[in-house]
């Protein structure tokens, strides 16, 4: 489609500089762990002249495979009761309609833009009262109540999209509710519940501020708590907080490349009608 | 979460048990739906319904006993309070360049199709990258000798290498620069795809009547994007007024330095509650907050027009 006034050439020229700005900054953590810290001052953008991995040992020696195996134990708990939890909810509100479930699923959506810091000091309160501090279990049932509001509207939209005469089929071969779940409900809904996981999964392993209060014991820091004080703790390092930086980055980029479709469907699925 | 495993068992005896009568009243199936939505709406009940209760409660009280507006009169007043909401409605001007930006990109991707999944893929990347690796990073790069001074001297434009993050004239702006720069992403694959779906023969037939680029995007583009619009700049507008604590928190090292020049609300209840330990005044904030965000979504609402809405049925 050309278009009267801007020709190929500025077009790509836009989008190639916008496309420089967008990665120019992973370049630079990237080649910058490559880097003694001389190189990276004197050249910040030249490539790596050799392929030093020492800065990668340093950052790994630190506390990093803990913080890696934190956040990891939290995201996989978080975003598994999280899945397991909203497809239940969305398909009971499918199977069992009632008078103002719209609203509800309405009033459930809009839960989403409460500012976590809103919640913060009670459930701090209630958490320190009950000797849940630093442990995991208190951390993931936040997790899992912020992020239901989205993901139970996120199914509930996609199951209500299922045709209803494959349920009446099941249910006269004498399927009840849990059997048509089972077999009809989640294994029609493979593309979905991976957004739904892969969404999650991108907001649990970036989560800062709950991590920050909730889990204050040194053995029980996240990656994203871990890496913030590792700035401090190296900034005569530049290259090992480049590299630590790389390697928390690294499983949302395996994970994007291989779920790029899914991360997409997902971030978008809230501003265009799930249908 | 024991409703998950007590619930399977008897649904399953149900499902091996002979053919139940077919007629169940809708009080049956009030009961029925109980199960499968009662471990969510616990959850919610617990992390949202409770706390925002308590909340409300607790920034009407002082140590325990009534204060009426006290604590709201106190934040109110505090000059660091209100230097934090100043700058949440600098940041909210930023909005609509955010706008212009993504939809800009958007439509230039769109038009051009060519490498457009390459592109995309590209220009969405800064979306996903956590913030505080973007913080760090960006930290990096914006010192005074860093990545991006070094490079506008090269370029001969040292003439404008401010100290990015360390001017307090600068700082908020640099930091709301950091934030288009990892949002614009979301944007441009939303209207991307939305565009992807609109027909092609409106912009033909407005193509031969001779319309060129801005009348043609100003007068079918933007209208046909008018709800998705809408629902990015409310997002937006949320993500300026209560999601930027994560960028002031770890590119100032939880200070909002230098000075008061990045202090946002969210960092003022944060160490309302957790630094000064008064958490009263930091739930008069958080009311306040909260009221903010409230009233920003039900705007949204309100300019909505049915049918084009991003949670409309």
């Amino acid at each position: 489609m050309p278009s009267p006034r801007l020709g190929p050439v500025a077009r790509h020229g836009i989008l190639v500089l916008a496309t420089v700005a967008a990665l120019a900054p992973a370049y630079l953590m990237v080649s910058g762990s490559l880097k003694t810290q001389d190189q990276f001052l004197h050249s910040p953008w030249g490539l790596p002249t050799s392929f030093r991995l020492d800065a990668f040992r340093t950052a790994l020696t630190d506390q990093f495979g803990r913080w890696f195996l934190n956040s990891a134990t939290l995201t996989v708990g978080a975003v598994a009761l999280t899945v397991l939890m909203a497809a239940m909810a969305a398909w009971g509100l499918v199977h069992y309609p009632f008078r103002g479930r719209d609203t509800v699923l309405a009033v459930t959506v809009s839960l989403m833009v409460v500012p976590p810091v809103v919640l913060l000091i009670p459930l701090f309160q209630m958490g320190a009262n009950l000797g849940l501090i630093s442990t995991f279990r208190l951390v993931i049932l936040i997790y899992v109540g912020l992020m239901l509001p989205f993901s139970v509207y996120l199914l509930a939209n996609f199951f209500r999209a299922i045709p209803t005469s494959l349920f009446e089929a099941a249910a006269l071969d004498g399927a009840g509710p849990w059997l048509i779940f089972r077999r009809i409900v989640v294994p029609l809904s493979g593309a979905p519940i991976a957004t739904l996981a892969v969404v999650n999964l991108l907001w649990v392993w970036n989560e800062l501020l709950l991590a920050l209060v909730f889990l204050q014991s040194d053995t029980k820091k996240t990656l994203m708590v871990g890496i913030t004080g590792f700035q401090s703790r190296y900034s005569l390092d530049i290259p090992t907080v480049m590299a630590g930086m790389s390697l928390a980055t690294l499983p949302l980029v395996i994970a994007y490349l291989f779920g790029q479709r899914y991360f997409i469907q997902g971030l978008t699925a809230g501003g265009i009608k799930g249908d | 979460m024991n409703p998950v495993t007590t619930v399977a068992p008897r649904e399953r005896t149900a499902v091996t048990a002979p053919a139940r009568p077919r007629s169940r009243r809708p009080r049956h199936r009030l009961w029925g739906l109980l199960p499968w939505v009662a471990p969510a709406a616990l959850t919610i009940a617990f992390v949202f319904g409770y706390s925002l209760i308590d909340v409300f409660a607790q920034s009407l009280q002082y140590k325990g006993t009534w204060a009426g507006l006290d604590n709201f009169m106190i934040v109110v007043t505090d000059p660091l309070f209100r230097t934090a909401i100043l700058h949440n409605a600098q940041l909210l001007l930023v909005v609509p360049v955010l706008i212009v930006i993504a939809l800009g990109l958007a439509i230039l991707l769109f038009e051009t199709r060519r490498g457009m999944r390459g592109y995309r893929a590209a220009l969405f990347f800064p979306y996903i990258l956590p913030i505080p690796v973007v913080g760090v990073v960006f930290g990096v790069l914006l010192q005074l000798n860093g990545g991006l001074n070094q490079a506008l001297r090269a370029v001969g434009l040292g003439g404008i290498a401010p100290d990015w993050l360390g001017d307090p004239n600068w700082a908020l702006w640099t930091m709301a620069a950091i934030i288009v720069w990892k949002e614009v992403g979301f944007g441009i694959v939303l209207f991307l795809a939305r565009l992807m779906s609109l027909s092609t023969e409106v912009y033909e037939a407005a193509r031969l009547d001779g319309a060129g680029f801005f009348r043609l995007h100003r007068h079918i583009t933007v209208p046909q994007l008018r709800g998705l619009i809408l629902f990015y700049v409310i997002n937006e507008a949320i993500v300026m007024v209560s999601w930027v604590f994560n960028y002031v928190y770890v590119m100032t090292n939880g200070q909002g330095g230098p000075g008061t020049s990045t202090v946002v609300s969210e960092l003022y209840i944060y160490r309302s509650a957790f630094v000064d330990r008064s958490p009263e005044l930091a739930a008069a904030a958080a009311v306040m907050l909260f009221a903010a965000t409230l009233v920003l979504i039900i705007g949204f609402f309100r300019m909505q027009r049915p049918g084009e809405g991003a949670f409309d049925e």
